[in-house]
């Protein structure tokens, strides 16, 4: 391949990039890791939650969405950008119903896990917003407690584009915001546990279950009783 | 009519509810009643409903601080009936053993050397200053070094089984999430035979102060009273699974190998107004006199034998006390849940050496039913769960029966007889005359006892008021 190749700084470490690379890919191949919630390697970049915040020439900035430029001077790790990840991470867990020691995602869950490598053990800096969800435990495989959605759109992605069916989709405004399903409820979708959508790798929480096997890996075996989320080498856990 | 007073003891405390004794005296200063009321969790059963099958074992057990695997394991047993799992593998039954015997082990030494010790040491009248814990520090070092070991030990089995040494996640529908590594078997065995040492002196103290006492023992809160637990099909204490048997006052049966999937055809819950909790009773015998008592003596006079050593001869001993009939006293609770210390030790022991712990075989499941009981032996008695769940998984119905509302008659009764024999026709209360009533509750060892109170700095509030509710003298102190 005859890909374009330049060089450009990640908290001053020299990296170099292929033309077409966004800050975070660019970043991943060189070993350096930027918190996500949003952006997972597989779907199109969508940009939302604003966790790969870092500057670029000074200016914050998306880094999953951000392209990769000759020269750029990137920070990642910094105090500031440390408290605002922390910030948006924390709302997260206001926005929605997070309790985590009863949740069959904790352990394997992204968002706690950020939080737990963000060094966030109390979110009180916010009101809880204690909003009202019940579950859809409606479809004999699946069950959907968007008590625990982040709103980070990765089924929605994943159903439209890659599964080609579009069973997730957002509904209403601002903070409003939030992902429904397409019918009365999921039973009424064409939703399949085989659906990339359903896959574990796809939702980041604890809100898509795959039902009957919750629980099942036992404390001390969960993704993230092993590793903190980022530490092991990005695209490790493809296999 | 003659003027009352009434007395309060209101203990705060946190997630088991909230509990608090009144005593209602004449105008001579007489007891006229005495009543235990708990404010119970009750929110707990709504609360569940609409939650799926497979998260009801990790959410229950945040009932309880102090016995989580109980309502872990009983919510469990339950989910296995749902999910069609009749017969666990032998791997899954016997970590889930192990984990129970763990926390019997280390529920009942926390119960015996943090709260109870200090008052069969001291005197329930002694000073309060040195009447707690770091008392028996101070005077007896190497039993408060010996009570955190063993505490440790039983934190430790649960840990191995359960993931977390509380609010673990290891039984599942139709099993368990993991077996125990060759690693982990081999650290218990270490200290297997200390823990084995520890367990019987603390069985000898116990024993020696019921006999040693025997004249108080024997009029302290003592009532004759039915008794329920499970038994196996022989008669034999098990604490994680047998059939339900009830015995009268004289040892007669009542009810015996009823399967516990039936518990609602013999026993129906009273509501009283002034309680939150309910009454339960058994159905046969009516309200009046249907009520039983549950626990580590109520186990003891329900069980033929115990099937380890050890403890099936001290089970013989404190039989032999009472003559071979029910032992119907309230302090000799202390001496039986120290003989099922010891119990649980040897049960330890033996499945430590039993390779199916390091089985691969985890979980079964078979066709799916709607409704699920599971019962089990709590460290305070026996604990019914009944659930119903719905085609989508999800929970439709949910009723609890805990240990401490079994024995809600019973602890009442014991405090009006304390409270009668120790403050009646006094002039002043003192705090080593309410704490004997706080002694006759304790022995029940009620889920109001939370952490804090096992550190002896549970406040307590004590009220003073006449017949027209003037509050006549207040004052706290810690349980
Ligand atoms: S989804 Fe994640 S953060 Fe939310 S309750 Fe579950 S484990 Fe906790
Ligand atoms: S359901 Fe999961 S994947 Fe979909 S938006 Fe919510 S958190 Fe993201
Ligand atoms: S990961 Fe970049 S905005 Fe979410």
């Amino acid at each position: 391949m005859t890909e374009k190749k330049f060089k450009f700084t990640i908290d001053d470490q020299e990296i170099e990039a292929s033309e077409g690379q966004t800050i975070m890919q660019a970043a991943d191949d060189a070993g350096i890791y930027i918190p996500r919630l949003c952006d997972v390697e597989g779907l199109r970049h969508q940009g939302s939650c604003r966790v790969c915040t870092v500057t670029a020439n000074g200016r914050t900035t998306a880094s999953c969405t951000q392209p990769a430029e000759e020269g750029l001077e990137v920070e990642n790790e910094n105090e500031e950008l440390l408290n605002y990840r922390r910030d948006l991470v924390r709302m997260l867990f206001h926005e929605g119903n997070h309790l985590c020691p009863i949740c069959e995602a904790s352990g394997n869950c992204e968002l706690q896990a950020m939080a737990y490598r963000l060094s966030i053990t109390q979110p009180t800096k916010f009101p809880y917003l204690q909003p009202v969800r019940s579950l859809d435990a409606s479809h004999k495989d699946i069950a959907l407690d968007t008590n625990r959605c982040i709103r980070c759109g990765r089924c929605i992605r994943a159903s439209q584009d890659v599964d080609g069916k579009g069973v997730f989709g957002y509904v209403g405004r601002g903070i409003n915001r939030r992902v429904g399903v397409n019918g009365d409820n999921l039973a009424d979708t064409d939703a399949e546990i085989s659906d990339v959508a359903i896959a574990p790798e796809t939702c980041p929480v604890g809100c898509i279950i795959r039902k009957g096997i919750g629980f099942s890996k036992p404390i001390g075996k969960r993704e993230f009783d092993l590793s903190i989320i980022g530490d092991q080498p990005p695209g490790g856990s493809d296999d | 009519m003659a003027k009352r007073k009434i007395i309060e003891i209101s203990p705060v405390t946190r997630v088991e509810g909230h509990g608090k004794v009144t005593i209602h005296l004449d105008e001579d200063n007489n007891v006229h009643e005495a009543r235990l009321h708990i404010v119970e969790f009750r929110g707990f059963e709504r609360f569940i409903q609409g939650r799926l099958l497979w998260e009801i074992p990790v959410i229950v057990q945040r009932l309880c601080g102090i016995c989580p695997v109980s309502h872990h394991l009983a919510a469990a047993k339950a989910m296995d009936q749902i999910v069609g799992a009749h017969q666990l593998t032998p791997t899954a039954e016997k970590m889930r053993r192990l984990m129970h015997y763990g926390q019997v082990m280390q529920s009942h030494v926390l119960h015996f050397f943090h709260l109870c010790s200090p008052d069969l040491l001291f005197g329930f009248g002694s000073p309060v200053e040195n009447r707690n814990i770091f008392g028996i520090i101070n005077e007896f070092p190497e039993l408060a070094t010996q009570a955190v070991m063993m505490r440790k030990f039983g934190q430790t089995v649960i840990r191995m089984t359960a993931g977390k040494k509380i609010h673990g996640t290891g039984a599942i529908p139709g099993g368990i999430n993991k077996n125990l590594s060759i690693e982990e078997r081999d650290i218990l065995l270490g200290d297997i035979d200390q823990m084995l040492e520890w367990a019987q002196g603390a069985l000898k103290l116990a024993k020696d102060y019921t006999l040693d006492n025997l004249e108080l023992v024997n009029e302290f809160g003592t009532f004759p009273s039915s008794h329920m637990s499970l038994v196996r099909e022989d008669g034999t204490l098990d604490l994680y699974h047998g059939n339900m048997r009830a015995l009268d006052a004289m040892g007669e049966a009542i009810f015996d190998q009823v399967d516990y999937r039936k518990y609602h055809k013999y026993l129906v819950e009273d509501v009283r107004s002034w309680s939150y909790m309910k009454f339960p009773f058994i159905k046969d015998l009516g309200t009046l006199d249907g009520w039983y008592r549950v626990g580590p003596l109520a186990r003891m006079n329900t069980a033929s034998r115990i099937d380890t050593p050890l403890a099936n001869s001290a089970h013989r001993e404190l039989k032999s006390v009472s003559g071979g009939e029910p032992n119907q006293t309230t302090l000799a609770n202390h001496w039986a849940r120290m003989i099922e210390v010891v119990h649980c030790v040897e049960k330890i022991k033996e499945l430590l050496h039993d390779p199916e712990l390091q089985g691969d075989d985890l979980i079964v499941k078979g066709d799916r039913q709607e409704e699920g009981i599971g019962v089990i032996e709590a460290p305070r008695g026996n604990l019914i769960h009944h659930y119903k769940v719905d085609e989508n998984d999800q929970v439709q119905f949910c009723n609890l029966i805990v240990s401490t509302t079994h024995n809600n008659e019973g602890m009442n009764r014991a405090v009006a007889s304390v409270a009668k024999k120790y403050i009646s026709g006094q002039q002043k209360i003192t705090e080593g005359m309410l704490n004997h009533v706080e002694v006759a509750v304790r022995a029940y060892d009620p889920c109001l006892s939370c952490a804090t109170h096992a550190l002896g700095q549970m406040p307590l509030v004590v009220e003073l008021y006449d017949v027209e509710g003037t509050l006549l003298d207040q004052g706290s102190q810690c349980l």
